[in-house]
C-alpha cells in the first residue's frame, strides 16, 4: 500500500465524525523505485492532505518531508524528489491503519488493508 | 501498447477458480476490458498519468489494464479476499504495482474526488437488487474525471461472454448484452 492510497482513506464506522487520517503503523515496508512524473506530482499536490502524508512517511521512518508545503515548492527538483519518494515509492506490506477516533485497527497484510466493517459498525 | 497486445496480456491473467454466485463473480473478458480501457485512454485521456480506481476489481482485469496503459497509480477494491489474492498475483506476474483494498464498497471511507477515473464491471444486480446503482453512486462521488462502467441492457454493440461458470446456465456460453457507460460527475 502506497502512501498515496493512505492519503485517500478514512474510517467509515457509524458515528465517527472525523476518521481521517488513519494512523499508520508500519511493521514491514519496501521501497520500489518508479519513474518520477513531475506533471503528475504538480497535478495531484492540491489534492494531498500534506500533514497526513508527512505523518505517514515519518511512521515509516522517512522524515525528509517538510511539515508544511505549498505549491511554490513544486518548482524545486529536490522537493519533487522527496514528494515522489514518499507518495509512490514506499509500500507498506505489514502493519495496520488505526482509526483516530475509535482506535479500531484495520490490519494490513501483504500490502492489502482489511477495511471490512463488522455488522455493528455500519 | 497496441490493442491486440493489451488484449493478449489480459487474456493470460488468472481468473476465479470458484466464482461466488452471491457476489455475481465472473471475469471481465480480455476483449471487452481492452476496448473499454483503450477507449477511456485514446478518446478521453483518462488513464495514462492518472489515478485510477477499479471498483469490484475481482481478479484485477480492469485495474491491470489501466496500469498497462500507463496509469500513474491504480487502486483495486473488492469484498472477496480470494479474488484479491488472485489479483495481487496477476499484478505481480506482470510486474505492476497496484494497491488493493479489501472492503465492501458501500462501507469504504474515501475522500471525495480523490481519484481521476473509476473503471468497473460491477455486479449487475441480478442477485442483490440495486448493486450496480450502489457502485455507480459511490463511483460518482469518488471520481473527479469520469466513471467507465458496464451495465446490463438490451442489445448493443459491445457483447459480453459469460461461459458456463454457474450451474444454472443451460447453454454452454451465454451472451449477455451490456452497455459501456461513461459518466461524468
Amino acid at each position: 500500500m502506497r502512501l498515496l492510497t493512505h492519503n485517500m482513506l478514512s474510517c467509515n464506522i457509524k458515528g465517527v465524525s472525523n476518521g481521517f487520517p488513519l494512523r499508520l503503523e508500519a511493521e514491514k515496508w519496501v521501497e520500489k523505485e518508479v519513474e518520477l512524473n513531475a506533471d503528475f506530482l504538480r497535478g495531484i499536490f492540491p489534492k494531498i492532505e500534506w500533514k497526513a502524508l508527512a505523518g505517514a512517511a515519518r511512521a515509516i521512518g522517512y522524515d525528509q518531508l517538510p511539515d508544511e508545503a505549498d505549491a511554490s515548492m513544486l518548482d524545486s527538483d529536490d522537493f519533487l524528489r522527496r514528494f515522489h519518494h514518499a507518495l509512490l515509492e514506499l509500500h507498506v506490506e505489514e502493519g495496520a491503519l488505526v482509526c483516530p477516533e475509535t482506535g479500531r485497527r484495520f490490519p494490513i497484510n501483504k500490502g492489502i488493508p482489511n477495511m471490512l466493517l463488522h455488522e455493528d459498525e455500519v | 501498447m497496441k490493442l491486440k497486445q493489451l488484449e493478449g496480456l489480459l487474456g493470460s491473467l488468472q481468473q476465479f477458480s470458484n466464482p461466488k454466485v452471491e457476489l455475481e463473480q465472473y471475469p471481465t473478458g480480455p476483449h471487452i476490458a481492452s476496448r473499454l480501457l483503450y477507449m477511456a485512454e485514446n478518446t478521453f485521456g483518462g488513464i495514462s498519468g492518472k489515478v485510477v480506481a477499479d471498483f469490484g476489481c475481482g481478479c484485477g482485469t480492469l485495474g491491470i489494464a489501466s496500469a498497462l496503459l500507463g496509469a500513474e497509480h491504480v487502486i483495486g477494491i473488492d469484498v472477496d479476499s480470494q479474488s484479491l489474492e488472485i489479483a495481487s498475483k496477476n499484478a505481480a506476474d506482470l510486474e505492476l504495482d497496484i494497491d488493493f483494498i479489501w472492503c465492501d464498497i458501500k462501507n469504504l471511507g474515501w475522500r471525495d474526488q480523490s481519484v481521476n477515473t473509476v473503471v468497473m464491471n460491477p455486479p449487475f444486480g441480478t442477485r442483490k437488487k440495486g448493486s450496480d446503482m450502489e457502485f455507480l453512486s459511490i463511483a460518482l462521488k469518488v471520481a473527479s474525471g469520469a466513471v467507465y462502467s458496464l451495465h446490463k441492457t438490451t442489445t448493443r454493440d459491445l457483447r459480453f461472454d459469460v461461459p458456463q461458470l454457474y450451474k444454472f446456465h443451460k447453454k454452454k456460453e451465454v451472451d449477455i448484452a451490456v452497455d459501456l457507460w461513461r459518466f461524468v460527475p
